[in-house]
């Protein structure tokens, strides 16, 4: 990849070149704000742009590199997920029932970028209240696969994952309920990770299931995405599940030998319904990771099957309690002149919400109710427990797990629209981490009819470190990661010609 | 045939904690609406919610008080329903692990007897809004300051059997939590609210259908309620009708109560456990630390009132169950020097005037300090005690002190023997036939003769001679004519 061109360059690149002087933040935004006009009308992946605050923060962020006050990511454009709240700046959460939401609050995420220097390019298109894996619930329509626009980016962080994959910007913040992240980032070609629950705070991320939810980086690179989670992960008060444990740096050891590392390879995760192009590329990955030293150990999840059907109770059990607040009491959507408080109630919540989140609140809402609570809820959460166990018995011998992270490539749009099973089947070997609080990434392994195959990397518990560092060096002897889809690397305009 | 009436007590009491339960928002009662509501009060999306130490505190000492067992490990669960007051449309509350678990407390009756209750357990939730309906043309207003105040809920079992049990039990918890310092217990403000389930049966039976009648505010309205409820229940009975379960509302204005909503079609609150909010544990060092640091509970101050002021066991029940009223009595015991009369003034014309003008003794216009200066001018014969009725009506009405208003309004008792002698030898002059009446008299009827002289004697002093030295100069006096 020429990485001469701007919007080529990795945050690294980026953060060498704003350093060494070789352009300055107002020059990059503007030439990735420039890019976001000219393309995003194709891709769909943002659902608002700041182009008036982000060309300010990139002239602050200037001004404090040339007084020599530059903290990380003095100047270096992202983008955050519309799930994000971000004071004065609307959060639909693609939804429209916060369609005209404007939250007097950073999300601590947000916060986090800002502290940092960050500028912050605008709000990435996302599955209405992150219900999804395809990016067809959004309120603002679909994002299109850089890849092949006829087919998903994956969801619920496709704008995310296309905006970092069309070189929309160089990196954007997500976040994996059920495996927004991964998925998406296999299916768009780009480097993913979910932290370890706790790992990152919540405050700020508009819930979806709160026991599950977790926000994260993507980027096209493990060494950029241990660059963002160093700014992301941390201790919050304001997150009672937030963990209060030292944050490493990510990057220390991205250089370490895998010589010795010991790879878990779950057999549940080659099973049927894995699309075989998926599997060579995976096993190819898994070769090359042999080749630099890891030892690959043969292990079972023995109750991975039930990890689905027991997500699809407690992540729509939580989300029917949590998308309770929108009622068009206090902000949001409100339904034209309500009768009664009843039929504001209904119809408000009847508009506000898309078919996807109406029929997982009635899921939840269902699985909680008197009567059903005993048989769904509290089951799926015995079988949780069951499931953290296959992965606490499995670190006991290996180092990190590895697989698939989504059964097929990207599919064409309304292929799954009809079945949601078919659907929820796509994050089957995602939702298990998920529900073990464990943290995983996706990084690009490898293609199946030019369209990207993710390789899935599980991680113990704060194993961040380990992750990035097996990431980054898989990314050093293959050059999956810096494949481009076609056109996005010379489209639009080069390095240092931004008028 | 007699009836016997169960009676249990959900009671919610507000922590005095300075910030809400979940949130760092003020809980100061009275100010303008949604002024003391942050962004997670509002429910605004994203916001997450950080327990307050201190509430869990209060809810410990309380546990320890009530000699209940305090559950190591503390879950909070949400409690779905939509209401316009309650914001993020679920409450968050205990229900399979609460914070405090099975206790008792005595209470003691007029006629002495005691009587242990039992409490089921207590647990921390959060408080809701208030629906405003007037003033808003056709729409409801909401006020969400109270959204967020930490409540301690506390289930008693049904082991009341009667009104004047159930204000005892009342009045104990109000007594406890207010020593403890843990809730103001201004009932007016809703710092404390009652509620009562209600049934009655025949003697032997089962248990009949409850109803529950909710929020109420004050001692008064729940005996008021009580007795109405057992009377509705016993007619529909008596009248061939049953009882259904349902939740009623008492209006102490009107004296009436109305059915609210049945419990038939009550809601399904589709409770679970609160994945914002992690257990909490407690270690024991944490509880013990708790436990040194309790003050001094009602049950512990009503002995030391028996023993160190020679109270009746009943009088010190009384004045030791409120922390606020126990602090006024010592106050103006110390002050006054007079234990006695201070407790008869307290319980006596103090208590009929709060009363009468719905105040607590936390309000009273009339301070210790102002009680004690007054009861030391009847101690040291300044005035009498019925002098000291004006005495009091005066400092009800001003923030002078005793002096300033028995100066004013020469109340002075005439204590100078001389004065007094004078007047007592005016009267025998001038009351020829009752004093040869009084001579003439047996023995043993002439106390019952003293009380004419006595009475000409304040007429003419104008009430101010001191009747307790007209009464022994008088005798004296006639004593000396026989």
């Amino acid at each position: 990849m020429n990485n001469s061109i701007m919007h080529n360059k990795t945050i690294a690149d980026i953060i060498a070149g704003l350093d060494s002087g070789e352009f300055t933040s107002v020059e990059i935004t503007q030439h990735y704000l420039k890019r976001i006009q000219q393309l995003d009308s194709t891709y769909n992946s943002y659902i608002t742009v700041n182009e008036a605050s982000a060309l300010a923060q990139a002239e602050a962020a200037d001004k404090r590199r040339a007084e020599g006050n530059a903290p990380a990511f003095c100047g270096v454009p992202i983008a955050h997920k519309d799930i994000f709240c971000t004071n004065g700046v609307r959060t639909s959460c693609g939804s429209k029932m916060l369609d005209n939401f404007v939250p007097p609050y950073d999300a601590t995420v947000v916060e986090n970028f800002a502290r940092a220097g960050a500028v912050i390019l605008g709000k990435t298109n996302m599955d209405e209240f992150a219900m999804g894996s395809s990016n067809e619930t959004s309120f603002y329509g679909p994002v299109k696969n850089p890849w092949d626009i006829n087919t998903v980016p994956g969801g619920s962080s496709g704008g995310s994952a296309t905006a970092v994959a069309a070189h929309l910007a160089p990196g954007a913040t997500a976040t994996d309920t059920g495996g927004s992240i991964r998925q998406p980032a296999a299916l768009c070609g780009i480097t993913g990770l979910k932290p370890t629950y706790g790992r990152v705070s919540r405050w700020g991320m508009i819930a979806f299931a709160s026991s599950l939810d977790q926000g994260g980086p993507m980027a096209r690179t493990a060494e950029d995405c241990a660059l963002m989670l160093n700014i992301m992960a941390g201790f919050d008060p304001k997150d009672s599940t937030s963990i209060d444990q030292g944050v490493p740096d990510y990057t220390e050891n991205l250089n370490q030998s895998l010589e010795g590392l010991k790879v878990g390879v779950p057999k549940e995760y080659f099973e049927e319904g894995l699309n075989p192009g998926t599997e060579q590329a995976v096993r190819d990955a898994l070769a090359e990771l042999e080749k630099q030293g890891a030892t690959l150990v043969s292990i079972s999840l023995p109750h991975t099957k039930l990890a689905v059907p027991a997500y699809y109770v407690i992540a729509p059990a939580e989300a029917s309690a949590n998308l309770s607040r929108f009622d068009g009491a206090r902000y949001g959507y409100r339904c034209e002149d309500p009768k009664d408080l009843r039929d504001m109630y209904m119809r408000t919540r009847g508009e506000g919400f898309g078919d996807e989140v109406k029929r997982r609140i009635l899921v939840g809402a269902y699985c909680l109710s008197a009567g059903y609570y005993d048989a769904y809820y509290r089951k799926a959460q015995q079988v949780r427990r069951l499931i953290k166990q296959d992965f606490v018995d499995a670190f006991e011998t290996v180092d990190v797990i590895m697989g698939p992270t989504a059964p097929t490539p990207a599919f064409e749009f309304g292929a799954k629209g009809n079945d949601p099973v078919a659907m929820y089947l796509e994050d089957i070997y995602t939702i298990a981490t998920n529900l073990a609080g464990l943290p995983g990434m996706s990084v690009p392994c490898g293609f199946v009819d030019n369209k990207p195959v993710g390789l899935q990397i599980i991680g113990n518990y704060f194993d961040e470190s380990r992750m990035l560092n097996v990431a980054h060096q898989f990314q050093q002897t293959t050059d999956w990661h810096q494949q481009a889809p076609e056109g996005i690397e010379v489209e639009g305009i080069k390095a240092g010609d931004t008028e | 045939m007699e009836w016997e009436t169960v009676i249990g007590l959900e009671v919610h009491a507000q922590l005095a904690t300075k910030s809400k339960i979940f949130s760092g928002a003020s809980t100061t009662f009275g100010a303008e609406p949604n002024t003391q509501a942050c962004a997670l009060d509002l429910a605004m999306p994203g916001t997450l919610p950080v327990p307050n130490e201190q509430a869990f505190r209060y809810a410990i000492m309380f546990g320890l008080a009530i000699d209940a067992e305090i559950a190591k490990t503390s879950v909070f669960d949400r409690k779905n329903y939509f209401y316009p007051d309650l914001p993020k449309a679920y409450q968050t509350t205990q229900l399979e692990k609460p914070i405090v678990g099975p206790g008792h407390v005595e209470i003691e009756l007029v006629d002495g007897t005691k009587k242990s209750i039992r409490i089921h357990h207590a647990h921390l939730e959060e408080d809701a809004g208030k629906s405003l309906h007037e003033d808003f043309h056709g729409m409801s207003g909401i006020d969400l300051n109270r959204a967020g105040t930490p409540l301690v809920e506390i289930v008693s079992e049904p082991d009341m059997s009667n009104s004047e049990e159930a204000v005892a039990f009342a009045k104990k918890l109000h007594g406890i939590v207010t020593s403890l310092g843990i809730c103001d217990g201004e009932m007016s403000q809703g710092s404390m609210r009652f509620d009562v389930n209600i049934s009655v049966r025949k003697p032997g039976e089962e248990l009949g259908t409850r109803t529950e009648t909710k929020n109420l505010n004050s001692f008064r309205f729940m005996e008021d309620a009580i007795a109405l409820e057992v009377e509705r229940q016993i007619d529909l009975i008596e009248d061939g009708g049953r009882v259904i379960q349902e939740t009623r509302l008492y209006n102490g204005d009107s004296k009436e109560s109305r059915s609210m909503r049945s419990k038939e079609e009550a809601n399904d609150y589709r409770y679970f456990p609160c994945p914002d909010l992690l257990p909490v544990v407690f270690d024991d060092d944490y509880i013990e630390s708790i436990r040194k640091e309790l003050p001094e509970l009602p049950d512990a101050r009503h002995d030391r009132f028996v023993e160190q002021y020679g109270l009746s066991s009943y009088d010190a029940n009384i004045l030791s169950g409120d922390a606020s009223m126990a602090q006024y009595f010592e106050t103006a015991a110390k002050t006054s020097g007079d234990t006695k009369l201070t407790a008869n003034w307290m319980m006596g014309e103090l208590s009929a005037r709060l009363n009468a003008a719905d105040l607590s003794i936390k309000h009273s216009p009339l301070s210790a300090e102002q009680l004690a200066g007054m009861i030391a001018r009847i101690t040291d014969g300044t005035i009498s005690s019925k002098m000291a009725k004006q005495v009091f009506d005066g400092l009800w009405n001003s923030d002078g002190d005793a002096d300033s208003i028995i100066e004013a309004k020469g109340l002075k008792q005439v204590s100078d023997s001389g004065a007094i002698e004078t007047l007592v030898d005016e009267v025998i002059a001038n009351s020829g036939k009752q004093v040869d009446n009084f001579r003439n008299a047996d023995e043993s009827k002439r106390p019952k003769m003293l009380g004419y002289f006595v009475g000409q004697i304040m007429k003419a002093s104008k009430g101010q001679a001191n009747p307790q030295q007209v009464n022994e100069i008088l005798l004296k006096k006639l004593n000396d004519l026989l």
